[in-house]
């Protein structure tokens, strides 16, 4: 766990401008490396889910830089950011977004099928996924005949297919029962998460903290404290 | 295909209650574009029946002319006139007017009485039944065989009738290109038989036929006619002129085109409604999308794809029934006005294309708008 993967750098972010000008994020500064499982937690309104999103290549800050294997986020064109997410960021979000009129297997293929990745070449790489998060048999079913936590495995798959470097998951417990929550993060920690990727979590579902490598807190757009968890450090 | 467009083409399709609201939509707009245009079409084939049927280079009458029925006798020197031009092969007067026939039950059917060039016979029939000679025996009639034919109780060769009180006689069947607009039968007889048997005032020549010698010769043709008030119409001009009396000035045209143009709305709304809630259910995924990493330019060739595709289809349902109902109407009634050409086909592809280009329009301002952040505010 030394490699740094991505470096925030005094990021700022604020929306409106004048008087109606509301700070999301001020002075944020964290590294994320290989083999990492980095917590962003806090309250609602903290501004998690703009840094998380600035530093995942999708909402352009104010001030402040992102570095990602020391390339600077946000000096690249809008193709090249796009390529790179789609390369190098797995996404996890909160309500999983899979395509209703999809098949499970189809909706795992997206990011391969955005690769330009030969269509049954996609589904059949897809199908390697599913098996990995458990759902092979579940392949041919729409999503909606899934449960909560189905549906969560096939965003972590779609997320993993690509086999990108950086996993960004938003919320990923709040829409599961306490102990599908932890099943979830348990299996991502074990399964998915190996020395050659790191994760970004934001939550402010604290039963889940224990599976964390590194926790950042937030409070009104500011980081607040680092914490690092000893207790499962690789 | 691409495997874009196969997740387009999954994504639509397996809705398949918008897809077929979707099909719906334009199939209707295209079945009633193109059955629309197709009757307005074939009542103006119809309209200009006698232009295809005599089949002469050039029509002279009066200006006042619009139409092939409203003929109005020209005198005998307009024709002597046609004759000495230079560069006219030959001309010959042609009578065109309608008469009484007197059935055998004692009832009357209007007739369209066609007088032909007594010497050359110009703009004769093709004859299925009966001589083509047999046409200067006394009281000789041909009659032609089409939708209308029926309604003269089906005479066949040597049926007598009486015609404006005078005695007639069936001598061929002909048949012809196309049968007129207006439900009326047609007897082909000489010029001299027709100005004899059928009233008329002091000019007895409908129209003058002429056949130039060569195509350059048709303007001088044309301006030495109008020298004299009257005026030389190629074919291809009397049907325009005949066509555009009827789409402009009997209110047949701003009929159709309004309801073409409804038709277009209709299917505009039902479509564009449709496809606009088709993208608004999808919206958070195509903005995950974006997120994962898809460019704009690939979620506007999706969208693209699925607008063009739904409407490519429906035309061809649309065009298909259409078809089949024109086929079926044909049968069941033969004078049903009806023609689906090449160039309606084109205009209701074009209409259907306008229709795609305009759903898709607001589909893609609305996919380009959201931002992947939006996803991650939910």
């Amino acid at each position: 766990m030394d490699e740094c993967v991505i470096r925030a750098s005094n990021l700022a972010k604020w929306f409106g401008e004048g008087e109606a000008r509301t700070m999301a994020v001020r002075d944020a500064n964290f590294e994320v490396r290989y083999g990492e499982m980095l917590y962003i937690v806090g309250p609602s309104g903290s501004g998690k889910t703009t840094l998380l999103s600035m530093v995942s290549g999708i909402l352009k800050p104010n001030g402040g830089q992102v570095t990602i294997e020391g390339r600077d986020l946000w000096a690249m064109h809008d193709d090249e950011l796009a390529d790179l997410r789609l390369r190098k960021i797995g996404f996890v979000f909160q309500d999983y977004h899979l395509f209703p009129r999809l098949t499970t297997l189809e909706n795992v293929a997206i990011p391969l099928i955005l690769k330009k990745v030969e269509w049954n070449e996609a589904l059949r790489r897809s199908m390697e996924y599913l098996e990995i998060v458990g759902l092979k048999d579940r392949a041919s079913l729409q999503p909606v005949k899934l449960s909560g936590g189905e549906q969560q495995r096939v965003a972590i798959a779609r997320a993993i297919v690509g086999q990108p470097d950086i996993l960004i998951f938003d919320e990923p417990t709040a829409s599961l029962d306490g102990d599908t929550g932890r099943k979830i993060v348990e299996f991502v920690k074990t399964r998915i998460l190996n020395e050659k990727r790191c994760i970004i979590i934001v939550t402010h579902d604290s039963r889940i903290y224990e599976y964390a490598d590194t926790i950042l807190r937030m409070e009104d757009g500011k980081i607040t404290g680092v914490e690092k968890n000893n207790l499962h450090e690789k | 295909m691409s495997g874009i467009f196969k997740i387009a083409l999954r994504l639509l399709v397996n809705d398949k209650s918008k897809f077929t609201a979707l099909l719906v939509g334009i199939t209707f707009a295209v079945f009633l574009m193109v059955m629309m245009l197709s009757m307005f079409t074939g009542i103006l084939a119809k309209s200009c029946a006698p232009v295809y049927n005599i089949g002469a280079r050039i029509w002279v009458m009066d200006p006042a002319v619009n139409n092939t029925i409203s003929s109005i006798p020209m005198p005998d020197y307009v024709l002597s006139t046609a004759r000495s031009i230079e560069g006219v092969n030959y001309a010959v007067p042609l009578y065109y007017g309608g008469a009484q026939v007197k059935l055998k039950d004692g009832t009357f059917q209007n007739v369209t009485v066609i007088g032909l060039d007594d010497s050359t016979l110009f703009g004769r029939p093709e004859l299925v039944d009966g001589k083509i000679e047999d046409i200067f025996a006394e009281n000789a009639f041909l009659v032609v065989k089409d939708a209308e034919y029926a309604k003269l109780e089906y005479p066949k060769v040597g049926t007598e009738f009486e015609i404006n009180d005078n005695r007639g006689v069936i001598v061929g069947l002909a048949k012809v290109a196309s049968s007129g607009l207006f439900g009326v039968p047609t007897l082909y007889t000489t010029f001299n038989r027709a100005i004899t048997y059928i009233p008329s005032s002091r000019f007895t020549t409908s129209y003058v036929l002429i056949e130039p010698k060569n195509p350059s010769d048709i303007p001088r043709i044309q301006r030495e006619i109008a020298k004299i008030g009257y005026e030389a119409l190629t074919s291809e001009q009397f049907v325009k002129k005949i066509s555009d009396f009827y789409t402009f000035k009997t209110g047949m045209g701003m009929n159709i085109m309004l309801m073409t143009a409804i038709s277009f709305i209709v299917g505009l709304s039902i479509s564009g409604q449709t496809f606009y809630t088709f993208i608004l259910e999808n919206l958070d995924k195509f903005g995950a999308m974006k997120a994962i990493g898809a460019k704009g330019r690939e979620l506007i060739s999706m969208i693209l794809f699925q607008a063009f595709f739904t409407s490519l289809v429906g035309y061809g349902l649309g065009v298909g029934i259409a078809s089949t109902f024109m086929t079926i109407a044909k049968l069941r009634l033969p004078e049903y006005a009806a023609q689906m050409t090449f160039g309606i086909l084109g205009f209701a592809l074009l209409m259907v294309l306008v229709i795609a280009g305009v759903s898709s329009y607001i589909g893609v301002r609305k996919v380009l708008q959201i931002q992947p952040f939006d996803i991650f505010r939910g």
